[in-house]
């Protein structure tokens, strides 16, 4: 049962799913430290990427209309949704905030339960990536393995914003104290407005490309969410580096724990998460700035 | 007095009404009995939610356990006595809360909302694999027996429906007497303070963790009678119990109905119940009725915030305040406590040690560094037992960390600070002040959504009683001295005519006012207070300088302040910080002479500074 084969290949999987969580996970955490919310709707964003996504490589058969689409179009929903209704609960209390998004998770899911209905969606792996790559000392589906570079692909172009760019700046200077950046006369309004879309993004981003390797259903991203607040918990809320680490750290747990019995895996992860919180409250490389 | 029990008495009749008048209304009776499981099971959460502010997103993981303990021990254990499982059922479930609140407490705010969720999602994972020989697995529990009472004379077994109701409708309004109760008690005042003001609830000298912890286990043994009762009422315990949205919907129905109000819970899951009904029988909606519920709770959060209980009793307190607003205007109109008799300051209660004659406090080589910046160098710092002392420095002379290192807000990077003779170095706030250090904020830190008299309540309370006590069903009149000592710091800080104000309302001074208020309250033998007079107009200024003046009768004061003139008036001896460090320190003569101080000043210009 525990053959090197079988280790190898969990290993991959952990880091195709951690890749995965590391891209949403990002996501939530530069929204969380950039406007202080924390958006329980990430994890519809993350199925609402899949669906629309789905939506357009159906009409149009092209797997990268389908993740341009599925990533614009949430980047739209929470541009929109941050102009409409959450940039009013910045001033209000947490627990606000949690109801509104936790209010939005569900609209959108049933949304989704209305329009495509409860049975699941299989979107077609594109026929470039399809079948099993011989990596030497085992096979693996080439999708998956191609889901890592993606997701590292995209983990770099959040980067290069975060890091390279004049909004990376305010969003990282922002992290660490968001009331002096509010005070230099910084426009921050579009600054929220922009960081809600841009983490939108990396949900329907990572929604489509996940899509193929598990089947689509309306309640997809209610796990997934669980897993990226465990991510966020351990990684450290509003810290990029902390999201990737945390990302590839769960990502990893779950795979292997699964390995030897899935039953398990939540476990695990739960360990995992106390054990950082013990030692570490403030996550293995998060700061004290955001409470 | 007798007020007191009209809640109690108007859901009592409500319950013993509901039977007769609800059929009529087409209401099915096991929807009926649903409403009062889920409404019992909200009562807990809505205290921990609604009166101290913890958003748990996993209290499904304690309804489970309750409900599949219960279960277990009446079917598969063959546990015979219903009542006794059901209790046993809500013990496990408090257990359980008050290792996972070990756990989830040890953050706040939005951390702990997610460390809930992850440790529901555990449990359900937990119940459907490793544990599921016990619990039945995806299939749950079937076959769960009704209670039977057997009193000799007279015998009942509730089964379904009506049968069953009058079982549940008693535990219900058992639970709502008891929650009354709680939230009644010290405990329950010291809970809205931790919603309102946690920092604030932990520097008057309560430990909010030990009281966060006990609504955490209130929750949980309210969640887990709920469950035990799930399982009963259905005959079957069900594996969704622990799935994430039952804890969804216990929270959509408790802000549906109303948070912090106990009874919110019920009136959102009978919304929730019948219109999930109507919806789906009636208008043929099928599966999207969650659909139209999810928008009318968003539209909930949006517009109603204190939800349907929360708006009638806003619109109810609307027209009695109408009624009541010109004999407010005219109480308002006399200013009160500028009569002759200035009542006395309450002495201090605490003493380390009796015999104590040193120094009250004395702070050696104080150091704070914030990475490069250096807030406090090697600061040395002693004050006299019954001495009124000032502090003043420019902007940035660290002044602020400094007395947050004195009261032990913040640790200092080295150093050490003896209070009354006992190093108290590394303390944490809580205690410092149960010794009877304490101070009052630059930037105010009140309760704001509570009333004047409210706060000051709950600053004496600690005093009182201690950092934390678990006297749960006790009434705030019950607490020996409370009452006294709350209407003596209202009159020293003048705010006794303002009593039953919301502290939104209050106008700035008297908000600083208060501010101290809640310092005193506590009847520290070292108070500092950190710049009381900042942003009052010269009037307001005058008035709060006797105030202080009333204060420092009977006890030790340090005042930090940017009114020289006010602080040279006041203060008997004068330290002057500057970068970090004491500059000088002596009689107000002294300072005012002094050649440094001038510099620091006055940037280098002498002469004599006119007050």
């Amino acid at each position: 049962m525990l053959s090197w084969a079988n280790f190898g290949s969990q290993l991959f999987n952990g880091l195709a799913l951690g890749a995965l969580l590391a891209l949403i996970a990002s996501g939530l955490t530069i929204i969380y430290g950039t406007l202080g919310v924390l958006n329980l709707a990430h994890g519809a964003m993350f199925m609402l990427g899949g669906y629309t996504g789905y939506a357009a490589y159906q009409a149009t058969g092209s797997f990268l209309a389908g993740l341009a689409a599925g990533t614009l179009a949430v980047g739209v929903l929470g541009i929109v949704l941050e102009r409409v209704i959450i940039r009013h609960f910045y001033k209000r209390p947490h627990e606000d905030q949690l109801l509104l998004t936790f209010g939005l998770a569900i609209v959108f899911v049933e949304v989704v339960r209305w329009y495509f209905s409860s049975e699941s969606k299989t979107v077609q792996t594109p026929q470039l990536l399809s079948g099993i790559t011989n990596l030497g000392f085992m096979f693996y589906p080439t999708y998956r393995l191609a889901t890592v570079g993606i997701c590292a692909v995209a983990l770099l172009a959040l980067f290069f914003v975060l890091y390279r760019t004049r909004l990376g700046m305010i969003v990282r200077a922002g992290i660490e104290d968001a009331e002096m950046v509010d005070s230099l006369g910084i426009n921050v309004d579009r600054v929220f407005m922009t960081v809600f879309g841009i983490g939108a993004m990396a949900a329907g981003f990572a929604g489509f490309t996940n899509a193929p390797i598990v089947s689509l259903a309306p309640d997809v991203g209610e796990q997934i969410l669980v897993q990226t607040f465990v991510v966020v918990v351990i990684g450290g809320v509003g810290s990029f580096p902390g999201a990737v680490l945390g990302g590839l750290i769960a990502g990893e747990i779950i795979s292997l724990t699964s390995m030897v019995n899935p039953g398990y895996a939540y476990v695990m992860l739960f360990a995992a998460m106390t054990l950082v919180l013990m030692l570490r409250p403030h996550g293995l490389l998060g700061t004290k700035g955001r409470e | 007095m007798k007020r007191r029990f009209v809640v109690e008495a108007v859901l009592a009749a409500c319950l013993i009404a509901a039977p007769f008048l609800l059929p009529h209304l087409g209401a099915a009776p096991n929807t009926v009995n649903r409403i009062l499981v889920w409404g019992l099971f909200g009562i807990g959460f809505d205290i921990l939610f609604g009166y101290t502010g913890l958003l748990s997103f996993g209290q499904s993981a304690l309804y489970g356990t309750g409900g599949f303990v219960a279960a277990y021990l009446l079917t598969r254990a063959g546990f015979p006595h219903v009542i006794t499982a059901l209790v046993i059922g809500m013990v496990a479930a408090a257990v359980v809360g008050y290792l996972v609140g070990l756990v989830a407490l040890r953050r706040t705010g939005i951390y702990f909302a997610m460390i809930t969720i992850a440790i529901a999602e555990v449990f359900f994972f937990v119940e459907f694999n490793p544990l599921s020989e016990w619990t039945g697995g995806e299939n749950g529990l079937p076959g769960v027996p009704q209670p039977r009472i057997d009193l000799g004379f007279w015998n009942h077994h509730f089964t379904s429906g009506w049968s069953l109701y009058p079982f549940l409708a008693f535990c219900f309004f058992l639970g709502i007497v008891i929650a009354l109760r709680i939230v009644r008690s010290p405990v329950g005042a010291v809970f809205t303070a931790i919603r309102e003001n946690p920092l604030r609830a932990a520097a008057v000298g309560h430990n909010i963790h030990a009281y966060k912890l006990t609504a955490f286990v209130i929750a949980a043994a309210y969640a887990g009678i709920a469950g035990g009762l799930l399982g009963m009422m259905q005959g079957f315990m069900p594996p969704d119990a622990f799935m994430f949205e039952t804890s969804g919907q216990l929270i959509m129905q408790t802000a549906i109905g109303g948070r912090g109000t106990l009874i919110g819970p019920l009136v959102g899951a009978a919304v929730w119940l019948f219109l999930q009904d109507f919806l789906q029988a009636t208008l043929h909606l099928g599966a999207t009725w969650k659909l139209v519920l999810g928008l009318v709770f968003v539209l909930l959060v949006c517009f109603l915030r204190q939800g349907i209980v929360g708006g009638i009793r806003d619109l109810y307190g609307l027209v009695v305040r109408k009624h009541a607003a010109p004999a407010e205007q005219e109480q308002a109109a006399t200013p009160a406590g500028t009569g002759a008799t200035q009542p006395t300051p309450s002495s201090a209660h605490h003493h380390a040690d009796a015999a104590y004659q040193g120094p009250i406090l004395q702070a050696t080589g104080l150091t704070k560094h914030y990475g490069g910046v250096h807030a406090n160098t090697d600061i040395n710092f002693t004050v006299q037992q019954g001495e009124l002392r000032g502090i003043i420095g420019p902007n940035g002379a660290g002044k602020s960390t400094f007395f947050k290192m004195l009261t032990c807000e913040v640790p200092p990077t080295s150093g050490k600070i003896v209070f009354e003779g006992r190093d108290i170095t590394g303390m944490g706030v809580t205690d410092v002040c149960q010794l009877g250090l304490t101070k009052s904020y630059q930037v105010n830190q009140l309760f704001n959504r509570l009333t004047v008299r409210e706060n000051v309540t709950i600053a004496t309370l600690a005093a009182l009683r201690g950092k934390f006590r678990l006297d749960l069903l006790a009434g705030l009149a019950g607490v020996p001295g409370l009452a006294a000592q709350v209407e003596q710091t209202l009159a020293l800080v003048n705010l006794a005519a303002r009593r039953d104000t919301p502290v939104s309302q209050l106008a700035y001074g008297e908000k600083r006012r208060l501010e101290v208020g809640l310092a005193l309250a506590s009847s520290p033998t070292l108070l500092l207070l950190d710049e009381p007079l900042a942003g009052m107009s010269p009037q307001e200024r005058g008035e709060t300088v006797s105030l202080l003046k009333s204060i420092a009768r009977g006890r030790t004061m340090i005042v930090i302040d940017h009114d020289m003139d006010a602080l040279f008036e006041l203060a008997e001896r004068v330290t002057v910080l500057q970068e970090g460090s004491v500059l000088a320190e002596g009689t107000p003569e002294e300072i005012k002479g002094n050649a440094k101080v001038q510099e620091a000043y006055l940037g280098g210009v002498h002469g004599v500074i006119d007050p």
